[in-house]
């Protein structure tokens, strides 16, 4: 098996990119035709749809927009790279709790250190508690073999059921279900700071972090050798064994990372916007990482447009509230997925038929 | 009657028609141009209590007085202010965020469109803090309110055994249960009381599955009368209670139509009353900040009793609750909130 011909390193730059963010542009089509076809159904004008959803998308909904996108930058790189090695990681909602969390926890341990201490014991602090919850799962795999997504999913429920504890009982404040600021030293500034038509808007530096992990996962998983030995296992436990590369480390590592990069959207929630943990703050954006990987095809670099989509499908919901139902946004993104799943399968099949892309088992389900 | 006087009789209800179409001439114009902004919280719109209340305010105020509205149900937490601010940027003079958890979202946002005006229903505030001269807080007793439900259901049990079942495990509801709980054991000391939550997150406050399944389990358990305070959660707890052919009490709105004959009562919380007279006051121009509480004293936390059920709630036992409620106004009765 030729580890290094697949995915990313395969073909030219330019259609390279095309490949993947051509259907990312047509699902964004689809749901903009699809939004349409709703309202006609439902008896609302085209014509006014469409004016309330361009006179409401001035600089402060694109601000939103990149606020909404960085989680999802997070979480669907949490995601991506799980898979990279194999691993269907469902947990990034519980890392991004126990994460944000333990960012929040820091900020307050730290609140009198001084500043330059405070931002990175935040944010690492973000990093370290995603991390322990995707070590759980990785550990539980590589050791007794035990299914990632059964553990996973039952780990979120751990997760939402221990903040809530822990907020209710110890941590939050009379009358809230939320912590105490954290110290001023770990806030992140707000993009208004720079675009000063954004006021307002919760967008807010940690989006250079999200940017940056991307580059970073994407430099892992393609240019180093661990990323690349990672790879080999997510394509086949038995055969890189044998190969010499041992399973088991890099299943947990490859949890690891992933549960500190989902944990990261911490600095997105406390440092960035609220400067405090809330309980139940998350509201499904691990789950909708996994929508932002599917879409992404779990390449690293692609999980920012895919991110950008679903952040604007989620703001254009909010602006025309009062014309579509919030149950349309949600129709929408269902849509989007199974489109894409098919259209994925059989552009694949159409590939193969024509031999560009080898059989398959033998690998090289990316596009070419 | 003579001729003569029904003439007078008609001449008069002419001139009151009369003056009475001027009067809404007036208030026509203006509320031509009266927009408010409604944000919801978790639950959202159909939960049979406190959403639907604030929501009910509204329209009132939109048939009654001919103000116009838009809403929103977020589903994420910075939903929430995204919701805000824009109704503040657009046109709406009047925004209102239903629940707690708007607290802090409004305060800043208010803080930024100092020309707006706004609306937090179960504003979470304590004494001594200070609020943005352009909001109004709402607070409820809701603890006061199932005190009464709690020495009702306490009078009523003959198993000796009632259930509490609250929404999602946070301060709000535990307003809920402590009232409860404190107003059984006042009229009877060895109450045993169940308490369950639904679960920990908002999802916990629309789950009418698990609430029929913890009420079924309390039912199981020898509790003859159940309180919830879990927004549409409590759909399953009816549903258990016409199953099991027990009794339910209902909250924030008269819920006696979700299991007709099985309605001990239920916990009033006037939401609709306290939204409809804000906006009312927005309107005319008489707004004016602070925090209003509404507790028994104020009217704002009650129980029903009608002909419904009145086999339950009789003479002699509301005539003992109508004492304990005066003296909770009065301060005799100090009722827990935690």
């Amino acid at each position: 098996m030729d580890v290094l011909s697949f995915g990313w390193c395969a073909g030219a730059p330019l259609r390279r990119t095309a490949a993947y963010m051509l259907p990312i542009l047509a699902a964004l089509c689809v749901a903009l035709l699809l939004a349409t076809g709703i309202a006609l159904l439902l008896g609302v004008a085209p014509v006014e749809l469409w004016r309330l959803l361009v006179s409401r998308f001035g600089p402060y909904a694109w601000g939103q927009v990149l606020y909404k996108a960085t989680f999802l930058i997070f979480t669907g790189l949490a995601v991506a790279l799980a898979f990279g090695a194999g691993l269907f990681n469902i947990g990034a909602e519980g890392q991004a709790i126990v994460g944000s969390l333990a960012c929040a926890l820091a900020g307050l341990a730290f609140a009198g250190a001084p500043g330059w201490l405070q931002l990175p014991a935040a944010v690492g602090a973000a990093f370290l508690g995603g991390a322990l919850w995707g070590l759980i799962p990785g550990w539980l795999k590589a050791r007794w073999g035990s299914h990632e997504v059964i553990n996973t999913i039952m780990l979120n429920f751990v997760a939402l059921a221990l903040s809530n504890f822990l907020i209710t009982r110890y941590l939050g404040l009379p009358e809230t279900v939320r912590t105490a600021e954290v110290g001023s030293g770990a806030f992140l500034s707000r993009l208004d700071a720079w675009i000063p038509a954004m006021r307002g808007s919760a967008a807010n530096a940690s989006l250079w972090l999200a940017v940056a992990c991307v580059v970073g996962a994407h430099f892992f998983l393609h240019h180093t050798s661990l990323g690349l030995t990672m790879r080999a296992v997510g394509r086949g436990r038995r055969q890189s064994w044998m190969l010499g590369i041992s399973p088991g480390p890099r299943i947990v590592l490859a949890f690891g990372i992933a549960g500190g990069l989902a944990g990261l959207v911490g600095t997105n929630f406390v440092l960035g916007y609220k400067h405090y943990y809330e309980d139940g703050f998350s509201g499904g954006i691990g789950f909708l990482g996994i929508a932002v990987a599917l879409l992404a095809r779990n390449e690293p670099l692609a999980v920012v447009p895919a991110a950008l989509l679903f952040g604007v499908l989620s703001q254009a919901g909010l602006v025309v509230n009062t014309l579509l139902p919030r149950e349309v946004v949600e129709i929408l993104t269902g849509v989007i997925l199974l489109v894409f799943i098919v259209g994925e399968q059989m552009r694949v099949r159409w590939k193969r038929r024509r031999g560009a892309l080898p059989p398959a088992g033998g690998g090289g389900e990316e596009p070419a | 009657m003579k001729p003569r006087n029904w003439a007078v009789v008609v001449g008069m209800a002419l001139a009151l028609l009369l003056a009475a179409g001027c009067g809404g001439g007036e208030r026509q114009q203006s509320r031509a141009d009266f927009h408010v902004g409604l944000v919801f919280d978790v639950g959202g719109l159909g939960d049979k209590s406190f959403n639907d209340l604030a929501y009910q305010g509204l329209l009132r105020a939109r048939d009654e007085r001919g103000v116009s509205f838009e809403y929103f149900e977020p589903t994420q937490s910075s939903d929430r202010e995204a919701a805000l601010r824009l109704y503040a940027q657009g046109d709406a003079d009047l925004i209102i965020g239903v629940g707690f958890l708007f607290t802090d979202d409004i305060n800043g946002v208010a803080d930024d469109f100092p020309e707006k005006q706004f609306i937090c229903v179960d504003y979470s505030w304590n004494e001594g803090r200070e609020i943005p001269p352009n909001v109004v807080g709402l607070k409820f007793r809701e603890e006061e309110g199932s005190f009464l439900v709690g020495a009702l259901a306490a009078m009523v049990s003959e198993t000796g055994t009632i259930g509490f079942i609250g929404g999602m495990d946070i301060p709000l509801i535990h307003k809920f249960q402590a009232g409860y709980q404190a107003g059984a054991r006042h009229i009877n000391s060895e109450m045993r009381v169940l308490i369950n939550y639904a679960g920990v997150t908002g999802a916990a406050f629309k789950n009418p599955a698990k609430g029929k399944e913890l009420a079924l389990a309390q039912y199981e358990q020898g509790a003859d009368i159940i309180f919830h305070a879990s927004g549409s959660t409590g759909l399953g707890v009816f549903e258990a209670a016409r199953a099991k052919e027990r009794l339910a009490i209902g909250v924030d709105a008269d819920q006696s139509a979700e299991a007709p004959g099985y309605v001990l009562t239920s916990m009033i919380k006037r939401v609709d009353r306290a939204v409809y007279d804000e906006v009312a006051r927005a309107l005319e121009g008489r707004f004016e900040s602070g925090v209003r509480v509404f507790g028994l004293k104020e009217e704002g936390v009650d129980y029903v009793r009608d002909a419904s059920n009145r086999q339950w709630v009789t003479a002699e036992r509301e005539a003992r609750l109508s004492a304990i409620a005066e003296q909770i106004a009065a301060g005799e009765i100090e009722v827990p909130a935690e």
